[in-house]
């Protein structure tokens, strides 16, 4: 028996679309986010109140995963903005072939802000590369504070915390400084903002967070561009 | 429940590294996957030997390295395996540590039969 070194990634194939991606999305300037959480923590919800307080000639677009309906999509298709559903019939998690085949007939030109809502799943979506700038976690006070050390993978792999339905936090048993320690004690630099998206109360500092991302990416491409 | 995609990812390239190795048979697998990869190794195990089941790929066994989260310690330079709550380093207590590894989800090796790898070449 000889053994033969291989070392490869598992998900190399996956990483080769994505590569693809993330390298369309720079030449095309666009900023590109990864919304993960498990199911019912609030990733429309937040895209709606997200997608309201944006000007109709704001460059964004939205990919929406789920199983199974498309009722995210006509949700979010409200707000004037492109949306597309992609429903990935009994898979976990999106990957980053549904992305591209789902970017095929949107012109890259004209988006400046692509916010991708994965499946409702805080294990599986975690592994997989989407060509996104940044994974971004969103946990609900509804759900318990020791989530980040259940599932580390999508913590630690996340720059942002969303942490949701805080106007619920004097009717539930949520310790918020122990969820915000427990995510630091899996990623040491993990970005937090807390919000509600019932009372808008925080909703400023994330669209904030949003803004300085926007604002990074068009600095280094004016920077590239002289 | 993704390990049913993972463990067909790892067969898609036995089969591939198969024809390269056309005259020998690949009997083992060697996966590296970390505490942060988002895989649990028992389902994989478990994907795993229902995807190769009655399959040409028989007999093929799967050897899973489960790599914990690793630090190293800027201010001593002590490498280690951090505990699932404390980043600091066990030697200095220094709070400042670069991450080494605990994400892999990598094909390390495969146990192919004597001769196979010259009469494939």
């Amino acid at each position: 028996m000889e053994r033969v070194p291989l070392e490869r990634k598992v998900l190399n194939e996956n990483d080769r679309i994505a590569a693809g991606l993330r390298e369309r999305f720079a030449q095309h300037n666009i900023l590109c986010l990864n919304l993960i959480s498990s199911p019912g923590s609030g990733k429309t919800s937040l895209l709606e109140r997200t997608l309201e307080s944006f000007d109709r000639s704001e460059r964004v677009a939205v990919l929406t995963g789920d199983i199974q309906t498309e009722n995210d999509a006509k949700r979010l298709a409200r707000f004037g903005f492109p949306v597309k559903q992609i429903t990935t019939g009994g898979t976990c998690h999106l990957d980053a072939r549904m992305i591209e085949r789902a970017l095929f007939d949107w012109s890259l030109e004209d988006i400046d802000l692509l916010l991708i809502e994965n499946v409702g799943n805080l294990v599986c979506p975690s592994s997989y590369d989407l060509g996104e700038a940044a994974k971004l976690v969103v946990l609900s006070v509804t759900e318990g504070e020791d989530k980040p050390l259940k599932y580390p993978s999508i913590f630690f792999k996340s720059q942002l915390l969303i942490l949701n339905k805080i106007d619920l936090l004097p009717y539930v048993p949520f310790d918020i400084a122990a969820a915000e320690q427990n995510s630091r004690s899996v990623h040491r630099d993990m970005e937090i903002v807390r919000v509600s998206c019932q009372t808008r109360e925080g909703l400023a500092e994330w669209l904030a967070w949003l803004d300085r991302k926007r604002g990074a990416l068009r600095s280094a491409a004016a920077a590239a561009a002289s | 429940m993704h390990e049913m995609g993972i463990a067909n990812s790892v067969l898609d390239a036995v089969r591939a590294e198969q024809l390269r190795f056309p005259s020998g048979h690949i009997h083992k697998v060697g996966v590296r996957i970390g505490e942060l990869a988002g895989v649990d190794p028992d389902a994989m195990s478990f994907c795993f030997e229902a995807l190769v089941r009655d399959t040409e790929l028989e007999p093929l066994a799967l050897e899973i390295e489960f790599c914990p989260r690793r630090f190293q310690c800027h201010a001593c330079g002590h490498s280690y395996a951090a505990s699932r709550d404390d980043f600091a380093c066990p030697e200095c207590a220094m709070p400042d540590v670069q991450f080494l590894g605990g994400d892999e989800l990598e094909i390390a090796y495969l146990e192919v039969e004597d001769g196979a790898r010259a009469a494939g070449a």
